[in-house]
């Protein structure tokens, strides 16, 4: 516990009782369990928050600097905390044919950000995502896991206004 | 609740913990142990309730895929539960899957008593009124938006009165023969019940009690199934090479790490039909001998991993998946591992490593995961339309299976055919069908009626055919002959908008981002072929000889590296992946000479290429324009026509986006 930095005890301190039913639904040193808790891990933080690695390193006797590598290989895990939406753009065959690459670019242009990054307000971030397999309604953007599709870079600017408001 | 799998009376011996071995049967025919009028027909009631076919109800059903989803097939779900519950009539509302027609989502069918089950395409809240109003109120049809009916079993096919056309007469329904989607949007994919109505799990009974092993992997290798995740090696003789390996522990693997973007077949089946693949899984487990599975799929696919869940759940409470299936003896597991984002996980050994827990990356082979696979036992691993097929072969036997599709390749193969058709969906052909068939009969032509450029076929790793091989036939070794693979299913149809080089370039992008790292020609080789895809989609804007020679040397190199990273890779991903640039560059070569050479992109579609002008008649100087560049490129004063300046322009078209009045000219 000795590596875990002094922010970890905050961190924990809410969420504490999940994690250790996470863990406790592995057993000790279960390599194959790592990949499943970090999704876990993810669906209760929205991120990879570093003392929670550490505390999987040492219960699945894991080196950290192999879950860093794991973490950073897949395209599901983050190790930065996300927006309060996340806005996926797809960037599948069908959405680029069919022209999700504005889509993107007049989201970056409005945002101010590029993909795979947080606005300063902390209200959006922008990612792209190889295909959500709604490709009839190309070119598809999700906010928060609501479907948007057949849209115009226009429209997009719109949307972003729509939940903009809301706040 | 009575289902078909409770005891009917106490003459029932069925339990979780001493399964009967004639479950399947006796729910659809039974009781077979004991002769009693009344538990057949509770048996005959309960499979009519199941059907559609009991009299006292009106059946709705909602297609609730994805893609419904998307488009908002949950609200329409709770309206109409709402107003049929408002109205007094007694109904039964269903959540099914995908039946393939994306572009007519959301898809309602109501099945009333006595009539057959009507479809009705693109339902929004008025016209779910509608169809209450008339159709199950009045039993009239509304006008304009009946897709045809569907049958439901042999016997009310027949009963169709003629005022409304089968849905097999539609034209993305004419030439498909749905083996593996036999399912998909016509039952609830969460009951098991339904599934075992419409014949499932017999197929497994028939292998349990019926079959050996070798029997069970000889009907598969005489069908001539072969793998539908993109290689195309023969099913049969995989599963022969796991069951003769030596190992204490054997796995089976479901592959549905369905990274291809551009298609969701395996999405589609898993959401709409989850029991075919589980069932086919079991089988293949006790043809080769091995006792544990993981299905491993997408974590982006949230629908189908709680559909499978509940299916593995059901299986498990009733006999057909754990200790002892059916009585049998034979003891099989299954369970759920969700991928993390990674396309190369759909190679067999880089899945292998991702479900062990470690980075994804392939390894060489041999040893074959069949030698030596997960944890270095013998593992087999299939794709999701592999496994879907076999309960069918199974129960139709490998003639029928054999009579579909060419000699060399048999059975069907389920497309996702998108971009710029008329119908976009899910289409289940026979093999050996023309693309042209398939684009311009089942895909309908292409939109506002361009003209056709080009298919992508096999996502990533495959390639785009051109107008002069649409009469290609859609199997293995043709696609393959054409630089072309059948890969998982994604056909992405393109119009004379699209830009060829641009195409080329996505793709690449993709397999640059996607490679593991682990070797060089992959990960240095796709990043320079990107680049140099990048140098020819940008104008030289140092103009100078010395350039341009640099330029004009781009092509030969393209195709050179391309040639040596087909080689010299160590996976499917790395060595497949300059498919895309090679085939464009055999079949689009003035494309990229024109991008070379002329510094020109006929699609207009790189930017980097385009030459932006306010057309000084038009521009009312607004200003919008200036406000939106990016760069600060657009000047003028207000209510004045602005111009751009040529150096500063980033070429990101915004500017047209907004302009108000079109004033803005692209060249």
């Amino acid at each position: 516990m000795s590596k875990i930095c002094c922010c970890s005890k905050d961190l924990l301190a809410g969420q504490d009782e999940k994690i250790q039913k996470l863990f406790r639904s592995y057993s000790k040193g279960e390599e194959n369990a790592l990949i499943p808790i970090l999704q876990e891990t993810q669906g209760i933080y929205g991120y990879l928050p570093k003392p929670i690695l550490y505390l999987t390193s040492e219960y699945l006797h894991i080196p950290i600097g192999k879950i860093y590598g794991v973490a950073t290989f897949y395209n599901q895990f983050r190790l930065k905390p996300v927006g309060k939406y996340l806005i996926q753009v797809c960037a599948g065959t069908a959405c680029h044919v069919r022209g999700g690459g504005l889509i993107l670019q007049a989201l970056e242009s409005e945002l101010g950000i590029k993909a795979g990054e947080t606005t300063q307000s902390g209200l959006f971030t922008l990612s792209t995502v190889a295909c959500l397999g709604a490709c009839s309604m190309a070119p598809v953007v999700t906010i928060d896991g609501d479907f948007h599709g057949r849209l115009q870079p226009k429209e997009v600017v719109k949307l972003l206004r729509d939940y903009e408001m809301k706040e | 609740m009575f289902t078909l799998f409770s005891p009917c009376c106490e003459k029932c011996t069925h339990t979780q913990d001493n399964p009967c071995k004639d479950l399947i049967e006796c729910a659809l025919r039974g009781p077979l142990c004991h002769d009693s009028q009344s538990c057949h027909e509770k048996k005959q009631n309960r499979l009519n309730f199941l059907n559609g076919e009991d009299p006292k109800y009106t059946y709705v059903y909602v297609g609730m895929g994805t893609c419904g989803m998307a488009a908002g097939a949950e609200k329409i779900y709770n309206y109409m539960s709402k107003q049929l519950e408002k109205r007094e009539i007694p109904a039964v509302v269903k959540k099914v899957g995908c039946f393939g027609l994306c572009t007519q989502e959301i898809m309602v069918d109501v099945k009333k008593p006595g009539s057959p089950r009507i479809s009705f395409s693109q339902v929004t809240i008025e016209k779910a009124n509608e169809i209450l109003d008339i159709f199950v109120e009045h039993d009239a049809l509304p006008n304009g938006y009946v897709l045809g009916s569907i049958a439901m079993n042999e016997e009310n096919s027949a009963k169709l009165n003629g005022q409304v056309k089968p849905i097999e007469e539609h034209p993305i329904m004419r030439k498909q023969k749905r083996v593996v989607l036999r399912n998909c949007g016509i039952i609830d994919p969460e009951s098991l019940e339904e599934y075992v109505m419409r014949g499932g799990y017999n197929a497994l009974s028939t292998a349990l009690f019926k079959l050996k092993p070798e029997e069970v992997i000889n009907t598969i290798i005489e069908s001539g199934l072969r793998g539908r995740g993109g290689g195309g090696f023969p099913t049969g003789r995989k599963w022969f090479f796991t069951r003769k390996a030596q190992g204490d522990r054997k796995f089976i693997i479901c592959n549905a790490d369905e990274g291809d973007p551009g298609a969701f077949m395996d999405r589609s089946v898993l959401e709409g039909d989850p029991h075919s693949v589980i069932e086919g899984m079991i089988i293949a487990a006790y043809a080769i001998g091995a006792n544990e599975g993981y299905i491993y799929v997408r974590a982006e696919y949230p629908l189908a991993i709680n559909r499978l869940k509940k299916a593995i759940a059901d299986l498990e409470a009733n006999g057909l998946l754990g200790d002892n299936i059916l009585g049998s003896g034979f003891n099989f597991y299954l369970k759920l591992k969700m991928g993390a984002g990674a396309f190369v996980c759909g190679e067999e050994t880089a899945l292998i490593a991702s479900i062990e827990g470690k980075r994804g990356t392939p390894r060489p082979r041999p040893p074959y995961p069949a030698n030596s696979g997960l944890w270095g036992y013998p593992t087999n691993i299939n794709n999701v339309e592999t496994l879907a097929n076999v309960p069918v072969i199974i129960g139709k036997g490998a003639g029928w299976f054999k009579a579909i599709g060419t000699p060399r390749s048999t059975g069907t193969k389920v497309f996702a055919i998108t971009g710029k058709t008329k119908n976009s969906g899910l289409i289940e052909v026979p093999m050996g069908i023309s693309l042209r068939e398939i684009i311009f009969e089942l895909g309908g032509g292409l939109q506002d009626n361009k003209k056709f450029k080009a298919a992508q076929i096999g996502g990533p790793s495959g390639g785009c055919l051109p107008a002069e091989l649409l009469d290609t036939a859609i199997d293995y070794d043709s696609l393959q002959k054409a630089g072309a693979m059948m890969g998982s299913g994604g056909l992405v149809v393109m119009d004379e908008e699209t830009c060829m080089v641009d195409v080329a370039k996505f793709f690449l992008n993709f397999t640059k981002n996607e490679s593991c790292g682990k070797c060089i020609p992959c990960r240095e080789g796709t990043a320079r072929l990107l680049e140099i895809l990048e140098t020819i989609v940008n104008s030289d804007r140092e103009n100078t000889e010395a350039s341009l020679l640099k330029r004009y040397q781009t092509l030969a190199q393209l195709e050179r590296l391309a040639y040596v990273i087909k080689d010299t890779a160590a996976c499917g991903l790395g060595q497949t992946a300059p498919n895309p640039v090679l085939s464009t560059l055999k079949y689009f070569k003035e494309e990229y000479q024109a991008h070379v050479f002329e510094q020109h992109c006929p699609a207009k579609q790189c930017r980097g290429l385009l030459v932006y002008k306010i057309d000084p008649n038009r521009c009312r100087g607004c200003g919008i324009c200036a406000k939106k560049c990016p760069n600060g490129a657009i000047v003028g004063e207000r209510k004045h026509s602005h111009y751009i300046v040529a150096d500063k322009c980033l070429r990101c078209g915004a500017c047209v986006e907004f302009c108000p009045f079109d004033a803005i000219t692209v060249n």
